[in-house]
């Protein structure tokens, strides 16, 4: 089986469902002929030609507004905002319709395109590259939200999003691109959208994660002694794996979210709500939130202090503990 | 192509009229329309049909019996005129005010009534029609046009689609990357601004400081044409030129038609704050429904009894509809949940029980207080 890179299981994914049907296509700024900012696209150009692997205009309305279209007369569009930080041109396009487009039409009309967007911090980048924007998007009912956290799942993720006939916002940890390789199938499957993992099971604590984060989480987790730590990877946003999140902390009693993003009204507020809500009473201890702060993420000298580290996660498994 | 007025200033972009305020036309020029006895009587027929409608919503509204309503009076021939140069297989991208070219699509009056009664189910376009839902947030279905279109050229398909949107939408970003993104890739979408001079209050010198609308499209790479927008001749006969052109591959045009809405931009709207009286009435005096009506009696097409007959036709058809959308059922509070995605995910199924629950304690609706 071959080893990937996340970034090369993204491609391969690409590639795979774009050779199974002709009618998905991607989409987006410097994702034909020079491949991706990230090379995410590489190869797509040569292969597919300049019909499905297509130089738009920069402009991230204009590229999901157009994708919309597009899926509506007949094809499936694979879009790619180069930046979490430019996405936000395109909310209107997002929230305004292809999230409402199913509802609005009474099932006439579906959206079954495909966002992709390089996510998060820590790879010293400029402003606006860097940011956790999954709050709002979760929160927009009408989209699935998707992020990986390993070569695996992002390919399996990716062509599960594409076969997905509603809208998918598809994060991808750029933190991870690169970070490490893993064996990932040749060929076709699929992870399910809305199943979390198990990453690694225990009894004395649930630490809940998503993303670049999970990989941060296991580092903690493999530094403490002497605790069980059951580790949840949620993989799909929206709609959330409630079942596995609430079976695990059923099981410890205490919970951990560990998220890039700013804390207020963010998903760690209401993955606690969640739990508060339906286990309070199996509960032992009030659920602690280890985030990033409510502030813009710093520019690369200071983004480490910003983005929790094991350390963070360690003192949060240890305040729960304690309580 | 036909130019009876042109501009007195010299302009970036032509502007076409057939048919004037006085009912006159060039019979060279109608002939060119290629269209029969019978299709002008269909043209004038569906615009007496948008004014009745019209005229029947807005009392509707101010009875209560219908939610806000956005009417067309004075837009008649922009929209009939250009809707009749369609074929089914093209696709339409209306925003909210064309009621006229939905229902020459095949729409019912009754679903549109139903829409405006703030019932979603207004929204759900009879399978077998190219129509997209009514866009409320402006300019954002000019993308949705320009993307529809681009896939019909990526699979080959001969459709076009025509998109629909006024002179304040020609300030948003959308505006701007939907002609854009068509003019890159040669897409066969027809641009159709209706302007109607207002964005509620904000008048067309307030958009942009452009001569014109349609000369915006040259900056694109592409065609752009001023229409008479209240002579239904001219707006049929430009829509179908760059329909043809776009189904041969020559791309997008920007047609801006140019008319007046003579009354106000919904029913929550008061014109008499924002425009004088007078140049109301001087645009009155430019209807377009009077001038085809003047056009058929010269031509010996059209009698006092035609008229009657057509009047009261209108008022039963529409009556008809009004009496079947004020009978329809009540709706199954499951309609708020159902369609968000292909299936139902666990909060939305918890949520509908919630629902269904809080409403069974007080006898299945809700508390009377």
């Amino acid at each position: 089986m071959p080893q990937m890179t996340l970034i090369q299981a993204i491609n391969d994914a690409l590639k795979t469902e774009m050779r199974r049907d002709p009618t998905v296509i991607v989409m987006g700024e410097d994702v034909g002929v020079n491949g991706g900012v990230f090379r995410a696209t590489e190869g797509l150009y040569q292969e597919f030609g300049p019909d499905r692997a297509i130089d738009t205009p920069l402009a991230e309305s204009g590229i999901v507004g157009t994708a919309i279209g597009m899926a509506l007369n007949g094809l499936k569009p694979v879009a790619e905002i180069q930046f979490d930080g430019f996405l936000p041109p395109a909310f209107d396009q997002i929230v305004s319709h292809a999230a409402r487009i199913r509802w609005r039409s009474r099932g006439r009309y579906h959206v079954p395109i495909v966002i992709r967007v390089p996510y998060g911090g820590g790879i010293r980048a400029l402003e606006h590259h860097s940011e956790a924007p999954e709050a709002y998007y979760v929160h927009t009912p009408g989209l699935k939200v998707v992020i990986p956290s390993n070569p695996y799942d992002a390919k399996g993720l990716l062509i599960a999003a594409i076969r997905d006939p509603d809208p998918v916002i598809f994060f991808e940890p750029k933190r991870l691109y690169r970070a490490f390789r893993q064996e990932v199938p040749e060929g076709d499957y699929i992870v399910p959208i809305g199943k979390a993992s198990v990453v690694r099971e225990g009894t004395d604590v649930t630490v809940i994660s998503w993303g670049a984060m999970v990989r941060i989480c296991l580092q903690a987790i493999e530094q403490l002694e002497g605790v069980s730590v059951e580790l949840i990877d949620l993989r799909t946003l929206a709609p959330l794996d409630i079942e596995t999140i609430l079976s695990s902390v059923a099981k410890t009693g205490r919970a951990v979210i560990v998220q890039e993003a700013p804390r207020t009204c963010s998903l760690a507020s209401e993955l606690t709500a969640l739990i508060t809500e339906r286990l309070l009473l199996q509960l032992q201890a009030p659920v602690v939130r280890v985030t990033g702060y409510d502030t813009h993420i710093p520019y690369l000298t200071m983004e480490q202090y910003y983005l929790p580290d094991a350390g963070r996660v360690r003192k949060g498994i240890e305040k729960v503990l304690s309580f | 192509m036909a130019t009876k007025a042109t501009l007195q200033r010299e302009s970036l972009v032509p502007f076409i009229q057939i048919l004037g305020p006085d009912g006159m036309a060039n019979p060279n020029d109608v002939v060119e329309l290629g269209l029969k006895p019978h299709d002008f009587k269909a043209l004038y027929r569906w615009m007496v049909l948008a004014r009745t409608f019209d005229e029947r919503a807005l009392a509707l509204q101010r009875q209560g019996r219908l939610g806000t309503y956005a009417p067309l009076l004075g837009q008649e021939a922009a929209q009939v005129g250009s809707a009749y140069a369609l074929k089914p297989e093209d696709w339409v991208f209306p925003s909210y005010r064309e009621h006229v070219v939905l229902a020459m699509r095949g729409q019912s009056w009754v679903q549109l009534l139903t829409y405006w009664g703030g019932n979603e189910e207004g929204n759900r376009i009879p399978e077998g029609i190219r129509n997209f839902m009514i866009s409320v947030p402006i300019a954002t279905q000019i993308l949705h046009a320009t993307g529809a279109a681009w896939a019909a050229k990526l699979k080959g398909e001969k459709s076009c689609a025509i998109v629909y949107f006024g002179d304040g939408a020609t300030s948003e970003g959308d505006f701007h990357e939907g002609l854009n993104f068509a003019g890159v890739f040669k897409v066969p979408v027809v641009f159709f601004c209706q302007n109607n001079q207002y964005a509620i209050s904000v008048p067309r010198t307030r958009q942009t400081a452009s001569e014109t609308i349609a000369q915006k499209a040259l900056a694109y790479g592409f065609e752009g044409v001023q229409v008479d927008g209240n002579d239904v001749f001219a707006v049929y006969k430009v829509t179908k030129d760059a329909l043809e052109k776009a189904r041969e591959g020559g791309g997008p045009t920007l047609i801006e038609a140019v008319t007046y809405r003579l009354t106000h931009h919904t029913t929550a709207d008061d014109w008499t704050r924002y425009r004088p009286a007078e140049e109301v009435e001087m645009w009155k005096q430019k209807d377009p429904i009077k001038r085809l009506r003047l056009y058929l009696e010269k031509q010996g097409l059209w009698s006092e009894q035609d008229e009657a007959k057509l009047v009261e036709e209108a008022k039963a058809e529409i009556a008809q509809a009004v009496a079947q959308y004020e009978a329809l059922p009540k709706r199954d509070i499951e309609d708020i949940f159902q369609y968000m995605y292909a299936e139902m995910p666990w909060n939305l199924k918890e949520q509908l029980q919630e629902l269904k629950e809080y409403l069974a304690e007080h006898g299945g609706d809700l508390p009377k207080e």
